[in-house]
């Protein structure tokens, strides 16, 4: 009888200068944004220029952590080191200051019938290796999805 | 006027499919000298090569005894070769080329001499996407669907019945991979992959390749095939990160790219006998149709599972199968310009009677980039 593989760790980010205050942020339980001092846009993801007109004056804020489901797939060939999550979703959720970010969707079934589209969300952190990874769940009090 | 521009020589590799005993560069090798012979001449008669690395223009080149005199490795994905094209056809006009070799190789299915994907973890793509359990095309370029089915009304039949509809095409095409006529009900009934995608809406994974001989117009009757004239090119991109896309129903890209493509024609979707669209999954020909503006938003589900885009429909689309049905070896966008070809020279498997004008549309990096080809019989 051969030992079972090692379990593999699922992926880690790897922060850069630009993007360490996000990640600092995520350690601190807060999902930190940017946004635009001169157009007042607010975008993601973290770097040092706005997106939207040009301008390198951008400064940090911390996020509502409210958001809704854009839209996801429910991934049935996992990724390294979520073998053992059963179907997962892959979403991309609308945050309630404009931009837009993937996630995972926890503490709900990852089905069909549980994931409405425009849910909305709530985020939520959990610890990956040394970096806290932003998810998002139901909002309290909007019930838990379902056929809606 | 810009002088004109033809594609003089385009072969594929000699087979397709799973090729175990021949690597990555060996699959370049094949389609070159296929195309080179396809255009009735030598490989000194090669100043200039385009490809995707790896293994990339130098090494193609120098494989292949050529020193170019311009070199382009534009690698953006699938749709490179649809970008080299275009590139190609700007050095001619330039005059830093006179006849141009596009190569495509890739061991996709038996990873044969196949370059290893450089780590991302430290880029936008590795922090805010990757750790959240993608893995590569099949749980990133489907996640738009959803929100379209729900802005839109798109059934899940209406999404299997794209795959059902190139099956037809690809029955009639003796090199698809796939031949057997599918159902709906079979569609849906194949694996799920990535919820709302089945396994029979995803495209294959194949070894193979194929080249171009790009040239300009005024030697069209040097060459032993009819000329295929390139009347109009357009490139553009949105966004490495599917979750960065600005609106999930539409691709910016295939739009913009388009918008290019058919104004420098000088053509309208009136003027299309044959569309061919990258493939990679079945929602893809339904963003293309709309982008492209052959229907309306929203429209375009409907307007395949109706029947026009299948044999005998009005705007014969992916007439070799696609890459659902015909082969996809990672970087489709060869293989479609390749068919486009075909139809345009009247010697496609599945031949539409009269194509005049074919329009190729590449998505490269899921709908990070877009290339679109309009190709004719006759100079415009």
């Amino acid at each position: 009888m051969t030992a079972p593989a090692p379990a593999r760790a699922k992926p880690a980010p790897v922060p850069t200068p630009e993007t360490q205050p996000y990640w600092d942020g995520c350690a601190a339980g807060e999902l930190r944004l940017q946004r635009c001092a001169d157009c007042s846009e607010a975008f993601f993801y973290p770097r040092p220029v706005c997106p939207a007109c040009g301008s390198a004056r951008v400064e940090w804020f911390t996020a509502s952590g409210r958001a809704t489901l854009y839209s996801y797939v429910i991934n049935h060939r996992p990724a390294p080191g979520f073998e053992s999550d059963g179907p997962y979703a892959i979403a991309v959720v609308q945050l309630a200051e404009g931009p837009r970010m993937m996630t995972n969707i926890t503490g709900i079934p990852n089905t069909p019938e549980d994931l409405v589209l425009d849910m909305p969300l709530q985020v939520t952190f959990e610890q990956r290796g040394d970096v806290s990874l932003p998810l998002f769940g139901p909002a309290p009090g909007a019930g838990a999805g379902g056929s809606s | 006027m810009s002088p004109g521009i033809i594609i003089a020589g385009a072969a594929e590799t000699t087979r397709l499919g799973k090729i175990p005993d021949v690597s990555t560069l060996g699959l370049h090798i094949d389609g070159a000298l296929n195309a080179v012979a396809d255009a009735g001449i030598s490989l000194k008669d090669i100043d200039g090569i385009a490809t995707v690395a790896a293994p990339g223009p130098v090494q193609v080149a120098h494989a292949l005894g050529i020193t170019p005199d311009w070199i382009d490795g534009t690698g953006v994905g699938g749709t490179s070769f649809l970008l080299h094209v275009r590139h190609a056809a700007a050095a001619i006009r330039a005059g830093y080329a006179k006849t141009i070799l596009v190569t495509h190789g890739e061991s996709g299915r038996s990873r044969i001499g196949a370059a290893r994907p450089a780590s991302t973890a430290a880029l936008p793509l590795g922090q805010f996407e990757a750790p959240y359990g993608t893995l590569g095309p099949t749980t990133t370029f489907t996640i738009p669907a959803l929100r379209y089915m729900k802005n839109y009304g798109l059934t899940h039949e209406q999404l299997a019945y794209v795959a059902v509809a190139q099956r037809k095409w690809a029955a009639r095409n003796p090199r698809a991979a796939f031949r057997d006529p599918i159902t709906v009900a079979d569609v849906l009934a194949s694996r799920l992959v990535a919820y709302p995608f089945h396994l029979l809406e995803c495209c294959l994974v194949t070894d193979g390749g194929g080249a171009l001989i790009i040239t300009s117009a005024d030697r069209a009757a040097d060459f032993p095939k009819p000329a295929v004239h390139v009347l109009g090119t357009g490139e553009s991109s949105e966004t490495p990160m599917i979750s960065q896309m600005v609106d999930f129903t539409e691709s910016q890209a295939f739009r913009l790219a388009g918008r290019d493509a058919f104004a420098e024609a000088g053509i309208s979707t009136s003027d299309v006998n044959h569309l061919m669209i990258y493939d990679a999954f079945a929602h893809v020909p339904i963003y293309g149709l709309e982008a492209l503006g052959f229907v309306k938003k929203g429209e375009a589900g409907g307007f395949i599972s109706d029947g026009h885009t299948e044999p005998g429909g009005s705007l014969p689309l992916n007439t070799n199968g696609g890459g659902l049905s015909y082969t996809h070896t990672g970087m489709y966008g060869m293989f479609a310009i390749q068919e486009g070809v075909r139809q345009v020279r009247g010697e496609a498997a599945a031949q539409v009677d009269g194509v005049d004008i074919s329009v190729i549309l590449g998505n490269g990096g899921m709908f990070a980039t877009s290339g679109v080809l309009v190709l004719g019989g006759s100079p415009r």
